[in-house]
């Protein structure tokens, strides 16, 4: 290799290392034999996979997540490709405000949002569940979905449209057989991203829930009785899920796509 | 008398303060092939939107059939659009296209795979009907989005600007395929175009546009030898203008005076009224030929070559502005000779407006 290579090589490695470490550090100690994830590594060994897989708590926690994800994506998708839609085809009054104070909750902290929620629960008599973490992950993903679809109507889905009208289909069919499969990257695109950050994400959980809560919910509350390779290994996996979502959405929709 | 495919009435068209179209009264007869035709800004396409059902008009009716359908949408009228974009569904391949109109009509299944058949057919691409959109080039896509619209068989076929993105030698030949596939199915074609040869070629009938009103209407023999307006003769083709005033009048015959001399043309207007004389610059010859009157000596400014032709830029003593005159396609000219100028004064044409 070129010398004159080097600094740029250590460079890229230290970079590389300061994001993956942990990541490894963390896997690496979920294949530890021993009771404690610290060195010396003594694996490899599955015990604490087993011990993952055979913890019922652990395992409702993991359904509980996959539910929350999947229903409140797809609501996050629905709601946002439906107001874009609105937004992008029709002059509305106060289409800008409209605009503005749907991705505005992209601003506010979700510790900000989740407190909101919270208190507006309670107040309603609303019980702490499922539902309400999912009405949570609906609130910080529709934002986030009805930029991405906003984003990609264009003027070509526009005249397909006008098309699809002119050859005698009414507006629902319009959005069905035109519209949406025409926007399928981009409705792709928002709910594997919905879903990803549903997945991860903690406070707003963990403040509106109660007995039945999402895996992030449930590591924590093992977190606090001490450090375990059973926690590497939640972990490790949480991140080979969330790595494997954004893998799917790399490989579909952010590949070169013929024009 | 049958019921004509398609009757403007009245129809008007403001957008804010600005006027798009000011009482148009048109009328579209049955199997016709309508061109309408005029610069951007003319009022063509938003005549076309009035009667596809994308533009509601301000005033006015839109009768197809002799139904009153100004205000019924797009989805439930008997017209077709034939797309300036083409806006063929990329997701679907040209079958599912072509099948699009025949599927909101709930035609049965069977039926809608005849008659795509025989609309591709129709169009020369029986072969692609399993390809995508976007494998195919310009001038396929435009052919599958003729085949999609008049697959459902519309009372009038609409075109706006069909062959826009089309390069020429393309143009010329689906123009040409355009008029034999209209005189196949028998529909009725309304046209928007630009291109004033493209209007010459394929319409029965030529509505020339300018402002929001009708410059003229006619079929596009009259519309080019004997324009009626101002405008139209300058927009169609090449025309050298010349102001003159009626001196005399004697029932329909007209004496007018102009730099160009005195002439004696059919016409109803008052004696003193201000005219102009339209003269296309292929009526101006260098040959005195029989009874061709002569306008003196030109001399020629600049000279361009166009295959069939040249045509030049020559000024006359008596005239300020040079006149376009075309000259024989083997003749070399160079600037600075001087032609004799001859007129057969039955091309010259009276414009009072």
């Amino acid at each position: 290799m070129n010398i004159r290579a080097l600094p740029a090589a250590l460079y890229v490695l230290l970079l590389y290392g300061f994001i993956f470490l942990p990541v490894l550090v963390l896997v690496l100690f979920s294949f530890q034999e021993s009771r404690l994830p610290v060195p010396p590594f003594d694996g490899p060994s599955l015990a604490w996979y087993r011990a993952m897989l055979a913890d019922d708590r652990l395992m409702d926690a993991l359904v509980n997540s996959v539910l929350v994800g999947v229903v409140s994506s797809l609501v996050a998708v629905t709601l946002g490709f439906l107001a874009a839609y609105a937004l992008a085809r029709h002059r509305l009054p106060l289409a800008g405000l409209l605009r503005g104070l749907l991705t505005a909750p992209l601003t506010i902290s979700y510790l900000i949002i989740g407190m909101g929620l919270l208190i507006t629960f309670n107040s309603l008599g609303v019980p702490k569940s499922l539902w309400t973490i999912g009405i949570g992950h609906v609130v910080i993903n529709l934002p986030l979905c009805f930029a991405i679809v906003y984003s990609q109507m264009g003027a070509q889905q526009a005249h397909a449209e006008r098309a699809a009208r002119d050859l005698g289909a009414r507006e629902w069919q319009v959005i069905v057989l035109i519209t949406a499969p025409m926007l399928w990257p981009a409705l792709f695109a928002s709910f594997f991203l919905s879903l990803t950050f549903s997945w991860d994400e903690f406070i707003i959980a963990f403040l509106v829930s109660r007995f039945d809560v999402t895996l992030p919910v449930e590591i924590w509350s093992m977190l606090r009785s001490g450090l375990n390779p059973k926690t590497n290994a939640i972990g490790s996996f949480v991140f080979l899920i969330s790595f494997l979502f954004v893998l799917l959405l790399d490989l579909v929709v952010l590949r070169k796509r013929p024009a | 008398m049958s019921t004509p495919a398609v009757e403007f009435r009245d129809v008007s068209m403001r957008f804010g303060d600005t006027a798009a179209l000011t009482g148009i009264n048109l009328t579209v007869e049955e199997g016709a092939y309508m061109v309408l035709l005029g610069p951007s800004g003319g009022g063509k396409t938003t005549l076309l939107n009035i009667l596809g059902g994308f533009l509601e008009p301000s005033d006015g009716q839109v009768l197809i059939r002799g139904e009153d359908l100004t205000h019924v949408p797009p989805a439930r009228r008997p017209t077709t659009t034939v797309f300036q974009d083409y806006a063929l569904f990329p997701h679907m391949n040209v079958a599912g296209n072509v099948a699009f109109g025949l599927k909101m009509r709930h035609v049965p299944k069977r039926e809608q795979q005849e008659r795509v058949a025989q609309a591709l057919d129709l169009v020369g691409l029986a072969h692609t009907a399993g390809q995508r959109t976007h494998a195919l080039s310009g001038g396929q896509r435009q052919r599958i989005a003729l085949a999609r619209a008049l697959v459902v068989e519309p009372s009038v076929l609409l075109l706006d600007e069909p062959l826009g993105a089309l390069d020429l030698k393309l143009r010329r030949q689906m123009q040409h395929e355009l008029k034999i596939i209209q005189q196949r199915v028998g529909t009725t074609f309304v046209h928007v175009t630009h291109d004033q040869e493209e209007a010459m070629a394929i319409a029965d009938t030529i509505v020339v546009m300018n402002q929001g009103s009708i410059e003229d209407l006619g079929p596009p023999e009259r519309v080019y030898l004997r324009p009626g307006s101002r405008f139209t003769a300058d927009f169609m083709g090449d025309s050298n203008l010349i102001e003159g005033q009626v001196v005399t009048r004697r029932g329909e015959q007209l004496t007018v005076r102009s730099a160009l001399g005195e002439f004696e043309l059919p016409g109803a207007a008052e004696s003193g009224t201000r005219v102009t004389l339209a003269i296309r610059p292929e009526h101006l010859d260098t040959d005195p030929g029989d009874g061709r009157l002569g306008l003196g000596k030109a001399r020629v400014l600049e000279c361009g070559f166009f295959g069939t032709h040249h045509q030049c830029d020559a000024r006359l003593e008596s005239l300020p502005d040079p006149l376009k005159v075309r000259i024989d396609q083997k003749r070399l000219l160079r600037p600075g000779e001087v032609l004799d100028l001859y007129l057969d004064p039955c091309d010259v044409v009276l414009l009072t407006r």
